[in-house]
């Protein structure tokens, strides 16, 4: 046996390592359309302790090191690039604690966000956090370290601005508290008031260390939660729609969707609004006021607030949202993949009308999603296809169509979500120079050897 | 391979691991193993890969696929219109495996024991109805019901338990039933499973042909594996039979008086077989018995009914035991999901569940807080103290 | 093309203008109202124009055979002016484009039409319909067209409308019996208003329901419950299809509370006010056809349409009144038990 894997199974036990060769196939690839690049060696540690020793093992070997969730950030970002050590972090889904006082909880490094999901519905109604869209085995984790997004998103910012505190192993095999919990038994807070060193791992991509545990923040959990969907036939008409729906603090979640198919929603674009309310006074409230807050648009006869179904709206309340997953089988094919940057909200025309074009230039089946952040500060604008796994020129045209589409986000000022490897250089290149070099100096003082997720914020 | 058009639309998404909540893993492999390979999304994709020339046949390729205990859960919860193939395709990938030779030992061991001796256990057929030896249960001859005891009932010391206190039932309430003894073929279900489609289809003809040739109308199971076998996958060679499971007959007495449960005070909680269950649509037949037995307080586990963790030992995980009892095993799991209710009984509704369990019960060190017994067991019970 | 029929003598003529003195939207006296609808025959803009919610309830209230609301109906489109949002209007074009994915049942010569309303499919079961399933259609091929009328559009029916009824007629029936009101309304109202022929007889279901009533009156045993009923903005295109409403609740026993909204009278569902107008003047209405119903103490608030029913189940249900179809109040009439309440 090789002496790595004698020396992993020393540290996690025999039945948690894998040389495989299905292992390595396995966790080479994800479910988008990156290259696949084999790891030499899979593990599940169990135990902080594990991980530790597993890093400082890489350490002295010189070997890469990947951790990873449910790999469902569809962009390739825990493909090991040179091969190495893949962590799947998922044995470690505990929930080590929720303080329901000052709503927060804390959870392992692989904990999903379905399991906090069930936790929450059983034991603490009051309470909730950002379910993402990502399907349930999507680790917090993960979602936080990516700056995903979720059904608080509209109101409270990226989710990994609901994190409320990080321990960490360094590329040295170190471990760190990051947050009030460096100081405090509580996980109330990621940085502030202190300097805010969350900022070292959030958006690395594990290539700045390993999150071990995350403090997540909760929200209100209201009894009612319902859905409106404002429908308008123009996308300049969007920006304006948003910001007054924004302004009213009285949605939950804003989603827009535009497609081609079914018929029933070409030509359109469609404001999905969440609110929710403990009392059917509350609910109405809400209603009314977002209501009105379009009357100027009504009035013109630029949108109006369309029927939803009895189907439709129990597909749209359901969290997670598992419709978001099965787009991924509409041309019985087993893939989507979206290329979606963040970009201030009055940039929604131009994003849509580019997709279209795209969309025909490259034949392809697709839609468009956004989502409010922030209340409108910014949004996630998602261009996104469905491709036929099995049809390799279909893969190769939906590459291009992304490829094309984050260069055109890119130049009209958004920033990229997930990048992609390629992504990753052309921020970096892209980006005031001496922005790269603090990313630079911050990556090879955490680690120097370059052994953490390779490939990643590599660049300049 | 058949449904290898399918294999390519797995988003490897996850959701097929878990239950209908996400409160908990629930692939019984998946549980135990760790790997994504060992889910449904990482058989598929393997698959596809070893179909493709990617990756060989390999000992741990072996595994992966036979650790799969064709529980259903996937089924049940895969996001995907194609979910009600998964358990086919990972039975159409070992049929595949089957046809190429390189399958694991104690694989090839079963179906080789099917083959000569027509039951796993190399025992001769002639003892394959001693376990009715002191009871007056008649061989068949055209009465209105085929009780089908199976191998497992005929041939294991705790099934053969079973299949005593279901006739002993079936006899109080002057049910008419036959058994064929020493002429009962095995139901092939497992041999299906495991990939060995030519035996079983051989299997099914012959059986089809013999219970015909007896007359059979009606069948009643004590075996979930054989109700399976008998209404899913015989009417395709011709097999057109009424079958019932024990647990549905004995609802139906008690229904209709015919049954009169004594006094039997305990508190249960009740594991729904995967073949009974999520395969066979049958969660409440087993209930009304217990909910019918004055004394007996029935709490639920929190993964009931379609969210049932499997024992582990579908898939032919009973006989191969490739799955195994050591670990994070789903039956030890389940064992301690039992105890957590506070019952002192866990009811089964099938033999092989029953001998997972208590296994798992032993090794769990749990002997003496929790015992494992079928329904039939706990309704007999219940009758002999009227 | 297809030009609608409509004589300016009659309203010339006509001595109360019941069609805006009734509306319960607009403000008219008798002699303003006549003067109003010469104006808009005539071409000339009018308030009426901007001002009609679209309730359908003029095409009732003129007792003289014109056609008051088709013409509204007619001139806002020659002038462009919109009644919903240019989306919604997109949005309800797309809901009827003929996709090929009808449904056909074993056709007779006499067949249930369930128009392109799948809620149609799931409750028409049971032995009030025996005699005449499985012969019935479904798909946007059959659909009425009649809902364009609200987007002030005439375009769509009078394209779509004539093809209906030929795929009708194709299937070889004589006879159809149609379920929602706005199916039996195209083609005994807005078919022969624009001069299109029907090869086929047109039943309303409330005629058919109260006749099958009658043919298993041994089965009906008297409900005994106190209803009130929504009235929707298609029935008043229905001709004398009313009138069989109380007819059948008599035969099954139910007893029809009279309340303020009802009849000419009846208030709208608010669904088309949502789309159109935003939320003030569907809370109205919803409002107080709500109060009006609880006033009644009624058990059930029986629903003739489906739209209706999606935007005032919850609402009826809140006030403690079960929302029931016309169709499943029968079948329990008859001892049957409609499958999952609505």
């Amino acid at each position: 046996m090789d002496h790595i894997v004698q020396a992993l199974a020393g540290i996690v036990g025999k039945p948690y390592v894998s040389a495989s060769a299905e292992e390595r196939y396995f966790y080479g690839r994800d479910p988008g359309l990156m290259p696949a690049h084999a790891p030499d060696y899979v593990v599940l540690p169990r135990s902080v302790e594990e991980i530790q020793a597993i890093v400082r093992l890489a350490g002295r070997e010189k070997i890469p090191l990947v951790p990873m969730g449910a790999g469902m950030s569809l962009s390739g970002l825990v493909i090991p690039q040179r091969g190495g050590i893949v962590l799947d972090m998922k044995r470690m889904d505990g929930i080590l604690k929720v303080n329901e006082a000052a709503r927060y909880a804390v959870v392992e490094g692989g904990t999903s966000t379905g399991k906090l999901h069930a936790h929450l519905n059983r034991y603490y109604p009051r309470l909730r956090f950002s379910t993402p869209d990502s399907p349930a085995a999507a680790t917090v984790a993960a979602n936080v370290m990516i700056h995903g997004q979720g059904r608080l998103t509209q109101q409270q910012g990226f989710n990994s601005d609901m994190v409320s505190g990080l321990e960490v192993v360094l590329p040295s095999g170190e471990l760190c508290r990051i947050g009030s919990c460096a100081l405090s038994d509580d996980w109330f807070s990621k940085g502030p008031p202190l300097p805010d060193l969350s900022g070292l791992f959030l958006g690395w991509f594990g290539a700045t260390g390993i999150l071990t545990k995350v403090g997540i923040k909760l929200y209100p959990r209201k009894k009612m939660r319902d859905v409106e969907i404002f429908i308008t036939d123009s996308p300049d008409f969007v920006p304006g729609i948003l910001y007054e729906l924004t302004h009213t603090e009285m949605a939950e979640d804003i989603n827009i969707f535009a497609q081609p198919l079914p018929l029933i929603f070409s030509g359109n674009h469609h404001i999905v609004i969440y609110f929710t309310g403990d009392s059917a006074e509350e609910m109405e409230f809400k209603k009314r006021t977002l209501f009105h807050a379009l009357d100027g648009f009504i009035k013109n006869k630029d949108g109006g607030f369309m029927t939803v179904g009895e189907g439709m709206k129990k597909t749209l309340l359901d969290m997670p949202q598992r419709s978001a997953t099965t787009f991924a089988d509409v041309t019985k094919g087993g893939g989507f993949e979206y290329s979606g940057p963040i970009v201030p909200i009055d940039r929604y025309p131009q994003c849509s009308r580019k997709l279209d074009e795209l969309a025909v230039k490259y034949d392809l089946k697709y839609h468009a999603t956004a989502r409010i952040i922030d209340k409108g500060h910014a949004m996630m604008f998602a261009f996104s296809f469905t491709f036929n796994r099995a049809d390799a020129d279909m893969l190769n045209r939906t590459r291009m169509a992304l490829s094309e589409a984050s260069e055109y986000a890119l130049s009209i000022g958004g920033l990229f979500w997930k990048p992609t490897l390629d992504e990753q250089r052309i921020a970096l290149e892209k980006m005031d120079p001496q922005t790269a070099r603090l990313m630079k100096r911050i990556k090879e003082e955490l680690d120097p050897q370059g052994i953490m997720n390779p490939g990643n914020w590599e660049g300049i | 391979m058949k449904y290898a058009e399918i294999l390519h639309r797995c988003f490897r998404c996850g959701y097929c691991k878990f239950t209908l909540d996400y409160e908990n893993f629930n692939c019984p492999p998946y549980r135990k193993y760790r790997f994504d390979t060992f889910a449904p999304g990482g058989r598929m994709w393997l698959i596809r890969a070893w179909l493709d020339g990617e990756i060989e046949n390999s000992e741990r390729f072996q595994e992966i696929l036979y650790s799969c205990a064709t529980c259903g859960n996937c089924v049940e919860h895969c996001a995907f219109t194609f979910r009600e193939n998964l358990v086919d395709i990972f039975i159409a990938a070992r049929e595949e495996m089957v046809n190429g030779g390189r399958i694991p030992p104690p694989v090839r061991d079963y179906f080789k024991a099917i083959s000569i001796h027509g039951n796993p256990y190399n025992l001769p057929a002639a003892q394959r109805s001693s376990w009715a030896a002191d009871l007056p249960v008649q061989p068949y001859d055209g009465q209105e019901y085929l009780f089908y005891v199976g191998c497992v009932g005929s041939y294991d010391e705790r099934g053969r338990k079973i299949a005593q206190a279901v006739s002993r039932n079936l006899i109080r309430a002057g049910v008419s039933f036959g058994i064929l003894g020493e002429r009962e073929p095995c139901d092939g279900n497992e041999v299906r499973v495991l990939g060995e489609s030519g035996l079983f289809e051989y299997l099914a003809e012959t059986n089809i042909a013999l219970f015909r040739q007896l007359g059979v109308r009606k069948i009643i199971t004590l075996d979930p594996h054989a109700f399976n076998a008998f209404r899913k996958e015989y009417p395709a060679f011709g097999g057109d039979f009424e079958v019932l499971h024990y647990s549905q007959v004995f609802s139906r007495l008690i229904e209709s008086g015919n049954l009169k449960p004594g006094n039997f005070a305990a508190r249960v909680t009740f594991h729904d077989a995967c073949y009974l269950g999520r395969h066979g649509g049958e969660y409440e037949a087993p209930r009304n018995i217990l909910r019918a037995i004055p004394g007996v307080e029935l709490v639920e586990m929190r993964q009931n009914r379609a969210n049932t963790l499997c024992c582990g030992g579908g898939g032919g995980n009973f006989f191969t035991d490739i799955l195994g009892g050591e670990g994070d095993s789903p039956s030890r799991i389940r064992v301690r999901q039992a105890l957590e209710t506070g019952a002192e009984i866990l009811v089964v509704s099938c033999p092989q569940c029953a001998k997972m369990l208590e296994d798992a019960i032993k090794a769990e060190g749990l002997d003496g807080r929790l015992t494992v017994a079928d329904a039939g067991e706990l309704l007999d019970a219940s009758l002999r103290a009227h | 093309m297809y030009q609608l029929k409509f004589d300016e003598k009659r309203c010339l003529a006509c001595p109360d203008g019941a069609c805006l003195v009734q509306c319960q939207y607009l403000k008219y006296e008798a002699d303003p109202a006549r003067k109003e609808m010469v104006k808009i025959f005539r071409g000339e803009d009018s308030p009426v124009l901007q001002d009609c919610v679209t309730c359908y309830a003029c095409e009732e209230y003129c007792k003289r055979g014109n056609h008051p609301f088709y013409l509204i109906n007619e001139r806002r489109e020659n002038k462009g002016i919109l009644t919903a949002p240019r989306a919604i209007t997109r949005q309800w074009i797309h809901i009827g484009e003929p996709k090929g994915k009808y449904e056909l049942g074993r056709i007779g010569k006499i067949a249930l039409s369930f128009g392109f309303m799948p809620q149609l499919k799931e409750i028409t079961k049971g032995r009030l319909f025996e005699d005449v399933m499985p012969s019935y259609f479904f798909g946007q091929e059959f659909f009425c067209n009649v809902v364009y009328i609200h987007f002030a559009n005439t375009k769509v029916f009078k394209e779509r409308l004539p093809v209906v009824i030929q795929n009708i007629h194709k299937l070889g029936v004589e006879e159809v019996v149609f379920l929602h009101d706005e199916c039996y309304a195209a083609f005994t109202s807005l078919a022969p208003a624009y001069g299109m022929e029907v090869p086929f007889k047109s039943v309303h279901y409330f005629e058919y329901l109260y006749n099958r009533l009658t043919a298993l009156k041994d089965l009906i045993r008297p409900l005994n419950v106190k209803v009130v009923y929504q009235r929707p903005c298609s029935n008043r295109l229905c001709g004398d299809s009313h009138l069989f409403l109380r007819k059948i609740m008599d035969r099954i026993g139910a007893t029809l509370v009279q309340r303020t909204y009802q009849d000419e009278t009846a208030l709208c569902c608010g669904s088309i006010f949502r789309a159109m107008y935003g939320y003030d003047l569907m809370a109205d209405v919803q409002g107080r056809n709500l109060e009006d119903m609880a006033q009644s103490g009624a058990e059930y608030c029986i629903f003739n349409c489906h739209g209706c029913m999606n935007a005032l189940s919850p609402l009826v249900a809140a006030r403690g009144m079960t929302p029931l179809h016309l169709i499943d109040l029968c079948r329990m009439a008859i001892g049957e038990t409609p499958e999952g309440g609505q």
